[in-house]
């Protein structure tokens, strides 16, 4: 949020570049006559590779760019289409946008004959009639009593089923037969020009610019419409204004993915980005580039092997990024998450080792001394903590062992253990908040415990100083040898910090 | 419906009725879901300066008198009046703390951006949030005692901590009256003699503030002033006047199941059989 | 009608008559729109491939409409749609599976298309338990929200089945086209031999028998796993089962509805019906019924709009060739027809019936409002008779409710005109006491339980009036221990004269 300016002007240069190269690519050499529709089988020579990645045909260039820029709007919008959780919106549209593509052939044709297959024409009417799609949701959802799931459905279905009867009927008009109107449904990439390269990279420039105006509009309705309502912002026309960018991206996306996959580029990146970040401005940046990314990438193999249409490739690689996040992501990710919770799992181990190594010594000490400047004298064998609690022989070696690595008790001869002072010290504050955490729950019962963690150190923060100094008090009452309340943040408790974590 | 015959309010009494010094007025306001009325009848003034709970069983409509106040829901009849003015010209005088769950926490945002965003408003259309907007953020955040936290992502937050950001989002906008959806809902200790007292220092600066409030045994140690709802002001006033057992009965049930049935009734009527 | 406020219209007699005016009305319709029907049939010239058409279309939609049901009790329709997609690769990796064991020698290419449909059939089977529990995992792995989660999955598994097709073209014969399309107009005509049967039809049969079997016999299971899942957990049905269960059955069936219907119609008759039963009924069996006459409807109405609307709305626009469209396509158009009708014109919960009942209420309180109104003017000057536009003006209202309401009380006799003023009759006089005492009781009882000032009491009897019955004035008397004057100084009206 903090990088709304540096943002734009990213996207500016971004864009800028992007123009560029799409002029010199215009400019660029027109006699090669190499397109991406080259029915081959084989493999891709060398060559062919080589030409394909440095993007020396023109038509390839073209088609990069373009879906290039595609793939970013689109990621883009997805993210406030996943947190406002209405990605299927997305599925609505795109299906919608069938009989609006073939009444604005008709009409076209009806004005011009053969005129027809003009696209910002067709474009406008798929808009219009994804924009009637998201309508007719509305309109169920306010006045019947269907769920949004069904809702969203019927609407998909009939309206499809509609611009199928249409298209059908197109078929028989002349020139309907050619007019290339299937493309839409699976998408032909190879079909593109300049031309509609130019439509889409307006678009998509329009829908970037937009976002990055009103990015913090955006996040604040996607987050707490409520709170956005009450301040005063025009909630329903934001809203409004985020449905028409989701048309106009599935609209664009029609030609080079098709309608039936064109949703995909709107939910895999913005649901990959948030494997990666907490913030949403760099999810919103995260889901572009993956977005922008995919798309490149997709296009790019689909010109090496003219067999893998364009546009099941470009949702290919999106996916194959989407599972690299989910597994890799450092935010969310499973790897990420599963080493957190192996930490968590050894930091418990660790306070149990501890706890169990504190209380059996805690009656050998002498309570009217402080007991950690004692606990370093004892020595404790592996059979005396044994029984201090329900754990394996396996799992208490372990715990014992780890332990030692760590510094907090030493090993001596005959398989005993002696707490260091370093342990002692840890030893003591884990078995102090413990117990403050334990009194306060007998002393607040009344308070729901939801929000006890009894590993946590930050426990003043959690209750209250005065909550805290009481028990304390409390604490001193009962175990006289504890009297000396160690500072909780005598030594660095960074080790610690897993277990930091507030309960969510 | 009969408006006429018996008893109209004359034009003069509806402007006694909204001093233009009052925080919150409201006349006569009556508020219905799919034409079931759920607030009936509301008629109050809020004193300037105080601590105001308003309390009432589940279902009296308490979320729902702040969500009217709002403009986020809208009336069937009757008005509000904020500082002499309607709501929406006097929007930049008044705070809201919404429930805790009515958001998703698991939004990419931390704890600062979400206190930023009070500040929106002020900082308008298409414009960036600068560093000054985060300054300010950042003092309201110190002031709930959250500013440690400024950098955690908000679902990394204990329900306590996420209330606590709530409140400076509110704080933040710098208000003169404050609507707070309990803001005391599944908190913590700290957090709760925090939120009190940041609603005592507001008290203090003479700012007003409405609560919602659910723990009848702290209305009395909290509050100066309670409003008591079911579906009908039930009464209002000094809590040490009002706050009585009498009153609490007339609030919470008692012989009052009658007022239901005819709700229900209504309802049966209305929106078909 | 559960309005006790109706005071005015107890006479049971209409109803019975409003009732035979409904269904005597219904019969003129059907007999009307039946010989339209046969009309418009023998002018598109209608004959037994029609008929099969529409008899195939209908047998698919209706084993489709079967599991729609409890998608969307489920709210899972979605769900179905991402299944429509996610078939696509089990259809395309069961030919390849068919291919290679003809290829290899395994079966004889005699038996090839019979392997070939078991092959799709546990294909689809397995690819509808694979993508709920792909979704599942998404979800829950990479914590991401749900539908999000079943965009990602079904998009991957439709492109992954677009290539295959793309690149095993040479072994799979799958237009993607047809399925997408749908070929019903060809299908028909590959019939079972000897007979004029299409085998889709046949196969479409036995679908929707084994779909109508597992209901019946699941009923109860289903029934409450819908409702309830955590319920039926705990009770013994696991939700996972169930969920699992019928996505693999949807995916089953969308599979068989595909290669005759194609996928469009499939999507839609998934879950048009059961929304547009949903509309019309409360109860599950119900439901389930008009679901499956809606999807039948669909087919038949689908079918007929193909071969004639293309030719009425595209001649006047100058393309008479067009003469006929995709049937499948304008099924779903029917369903969407349909519903929307449902919508609009449910007895229950349609839009229109919401408005008349609106209107009626409105009416019959404007009608109490007028007798409240002469009473009371009665109890002041002894006289009560107004004109129209008094009562209109006084009542707060347009003079239409007020026209509607007067000439209502008229004809009840409640109200008689002289001239151009009402005043009321005896039985107008009774009705109006009760009314006026349902307003006085409440006051008394709001201004006992509530510390209201005076000035606020009327108006919202002046509401509740029209709501308190015989047995709440009753209750309301008694708590207010038969108090006999309101807190206006003014008489309560005792209940009986």
């Amino acid at each position: 949020m903090n990088s709304v300016p540096i943002r734009i002007g990213v996207a500016m240069v971004v864009v800028s570049i992007l123009f560029g190269q799409l002029e010199q690519s215009i400019a660029g050499p027109t006699h090669d006559t190499r397109s991406l529709s080259r029915d081959r089988l084989e493999w891709p020579s060398a060559d062919d590779i080589k030409r394909t990645l440095l993007l020396r045909d023109y038509n390839t260039r073209i088609v990069v760019l373009g879906t290039t820029m595609l793939g970013v709007a689109a990621g883009i919008v997805g993210v406030f289409m996943l947190l406002r959780r209405r990605s299927l919106l997305g599925d609505v549209v795109s299906h919608s946008t069938l009989p609006g593509i073939a009444i604005a052939f008709i009409m076209m044709e009806m004005i011009r004959p053969g005129g027809g297959k003009w696209l910002p024409g067709l474009l406008i009417g798929a808009l219009l009639a994804g924009l009637a799609g998201i309508l007719c949701t509305k309109l169920i959802l306010r006045y019947t009593r269907i769920k949004e799931d069904a809702a969203l459905a019927i609407v998909l279905s009939v309206f499809f089923g509609a611009g199928m009867a249409l298209f059908k009927a197109v078929q028989y008009i002349p020139s309907g037969s050619q007019s290339g109107l299937n493309h839409f449904i699976l998408g032909k990439t190879a079909s593109m020009v300049a031309a509609d390269v130019w439509v889409i990279a307006e678009v998509s420039v329009a829908i970037v610019v937009v976002i990055g105006l009103l990015f913090k509009e955006f996040s604040l309705l996607s987050f707490d419409d409520k709170f956005a309502a009450a301040q005063g912002w025009p909630v329903f026309r934001l809203d409004l204004l985020l449905m028409l960018l989701v048309a106009g991206v599935t609209v664009i996306g029609l030609q080079s993915v098709g309608l039936l996959l064109v949703v995909a580029m709107l939910i895999t990146p913005a649901a990959a980005a948030r494997f990666w970040t907490d913030r949403l401005g760099r999810t919103t940046l995260v889901a572009g580039m993956l977005g922008g990314g995919g798309a490149f990438c997709g296009v790019l193999i689909s010109a090496m092997y003219p067999r893998l249409a364009a546009g099941p490739v470009i949702v290919l690689t999106g996916v194959l990024f989407f599972l690299v996040s989910m597994l890799f992501g450092v935010r969310r990710g499973i790897v990420v998450r599963v080493i957190t919770h192996r930490q968590l799992k050894a930091a418990v181990g660790r306070q149990h080792i501890l706890r169990a190594l504190f209380e059996f010594l805690e009656p050998k000490c002498d309570p009217s001394a402080p007991m950690s400047l004692q606990l370093v004298d004892h020595i404790v064998s592996t059979d005396d903590l044994q029984p201090m609690r329900s754990w394996t022989p396996k799992r208490l070696r372990h715990l014992l062992r780890t332990a030692e690595a760590s510094d907090f008790i030493t090993a001596v001869r005959d398989g005993g253990y002696r707490l260091t002072t370093q342990g002692a010290e840890l030893a003591h504050r884990v078995v102090r908040n413990h117990r403050l955490w334990e009194l306060y729950l007998i002393e607040y019962a009344d308070i729901a415990p939801s929000h006890v963690d009894r590993d946590a150190d930050d426990i003043e923060h959690l209750l209250g100083s005065d909550i805290v100094e009481s028990l304390e008090r409390l604490l001193s009452q009962r175990y006289p040898h504890m009297s000396v309340p160690p500072s909780p943040h005598s030594i660095d408790v960074a080790s610690d910090t897993t277990t930091q974590q507030a309960v969510p | 419906m009969i408006r006429s015959v018996l008893t109209q309010p004359s034009r003069s009494k509806i402007e006694n009725e909204h001093p233009a010094s009052a925080p919150l007025s409201i006349h006569d306001m009556t508020v219905a879901y799919h034409r079931k009325p759920v607030i009936w009848d509301i008629d109050y003034t809020a004193p300037i300066g105080k601590l105001v709970a308003i309390v009432g069983p589940n279902g009296a409509g308490k979320s729902t008198l702040i969500n009217a106040v709002l403009d986020l829901v809208p009336k069937a009849s009757g008005e509000v009046r904020v500082f002499g003015e309607e709501y929406h010209k006097q929007r930049n005088r008044v705070g809201y703390v919404p429930q805790r769950e009515s958001v998703d926490w698991d939004f990419p945002v931390n704890a600062l951006n979400v206190v930023a965003m009070g500040l929106y408003r002020k900082i308008g259309w298409c414009l960036p949030v600068l560093r000054r907007h985060r300054q300010t953020a950042m003092e309201a955040l110190d002031r709930v005692g959250m500013a440690d936290y400024a950098k955690r992502q908000i679902s990394q937050l204990s329900g306590g901590q996420q209330q606590r950001v709530f409140l400076a989002r509110a704080l933040v906008q710098d208000a003169d009256l404050y609507l707070m959806d309990e803001p005391f809902a599944g908190v913590d200790a700290s957090t709760e003699r925090a939120i009190v007292d940041i609603l005592r220092e507001l008290r203090e600066r003479g700012k007003t503030t409405l609560v919602v409030h659910h723990d009848l045994q702290t209305v009395t140690e909290y509050f100066d002033h309670v409003l008591l709802l079911n579906m009908r002001l039930v009464a209002t006033g000094p809590t040490s006047e009002v706050f009585t057992r009498e009153n609490l009965r007339k609030t919470y049930g008692g012989k009052l199941a009658l007022l239901d049935q005819v709700g229900h009734k209504m309802t049966m009527g209305e929106s078909g059989r | 009608m559960n309005r006790s406020a109706t005071m005015l219209n107890d006479q049971p007699s209409r109803f019975g008559l409003g009732r035979a005016l409904v269904v005597g009305f219904s019969l003129v319709l059907l007999i009307v729109v039946y010989q339209l029907m046969r009309k418009i049939m023998i002018g598109a010239r209608w004959d037994s491939y029609d008929t099969w058409t529409v008899v195939t279309a209908a047998l698919a939609a209706m084993a489709c409409a079967l599991p729609g049901v409890f998608l969307v009790l489920r709210r899972q329709s979605m769900m179905g749609d991402a299944l429509a997609h996610t078939t696509l690769p089990g259809i395309v990796v069961a030919f390849l599976i068919a291919h290679w064991l003809e290829q290899s020698g395994w079966i004889s290419s005699a038996t090839y298309d019979s392997w070939r449909h078991a092959a799709m059939f546990i294909g689809a089977l397995l690819i509808g338990v694979l993508s709920a529990v792909l979704t599942e995992w998404v979800q829950k792995l990479g914590r991401v929200e749900a539908s999000a989660a079943l965009g990602v999955v079904f998009t991957t598994l439709f492109a992954i089945g677009l290539l295959l097709i793309r690149l095993k073209a040479d072994q799979v014969h799958i237009d993607p086209d047809c399925v997408l399309y749908g070929i019903i107009e060809t299908t028909v005509m590959d019939t079972v031999p000897n007979t004029n049967i299409p085998r889709a039809a046949v196969v479409n049969g036995l679908v929707l028998l084994a779909n109508s079997l597992l209901v019946v016999v699941f009923f109860k299971e289903l029934r409450i796993s819908a409702f309830d899942s955590a319920i039926s957990t705990t009770m013994g049905i696991n939700a996972n089962v169930m969920h699992y269960a019928l996505m693999a059955v949807t995916a089953a069936t969308l599979v068989s509805a595909f290669e005759s219907v194609g996928s469009i119609l499939v999507i839609a008759m998934l879950i048009a019906p059961a929304a547009t039963a949903h509309l019309l009924t409360d109860r599950l069996d119900y439901l389930i019924g008009i679901s499956l006459a809606v999807a039948a409807c669909s087919a038949f109405l689908g079918h007929l709009m193909a071969i004639t609307l293309p030719s009425v709305i595209f001649t006047p626009l100058g393309y008479p060739e067009v003469v006929d469209t995709n049937t499948a396509g304008m099924m779903a158009v029917a369903a969407g027809c349909l519903f929307v009708t449902a919508a609009l014109f449910g007895p229950r919960y349609g839009v229109v019936s919401k408005l008349l009942d609106q209107a009626r209420l409105t009416r019959s309180i404007v009608a109490e409002d007028v007798l409240g109104l002469l009473y009371r003017l009665e109890e002041e000057s002894g006289v009560g008779s107004l004109a129209i536009n008094q009562l209109t003006a006084m009542i707060g209202t347009t003079t239409w409710p007020t026209y509607l309401a007067l000439r209502g009380l008229a004809a009840s006799g409640d109200v008689t005109v002289r001239g151009s003023v009402y005043e009321l009759t005896d039985s107008g006089r009774e009705k109006a006491k009760h009314l006026v005492r349902a307003h006085r009781l409440w006051e008394s009882y709001m201004a006992k339980h509530f510390d209201l000032p005076a000035d606020h009491l009327h108006e919202s009897a002046a509401l509740v009036e029209h709501f308190l019955g015989a047995d709440l004035r009753e209750e309301l008397a008694a708590e207010l221990d038969d108090t006999a004057e309101d807190p206006h100084g003014r008489e309560i009206p005792p209940e009986k004269a």
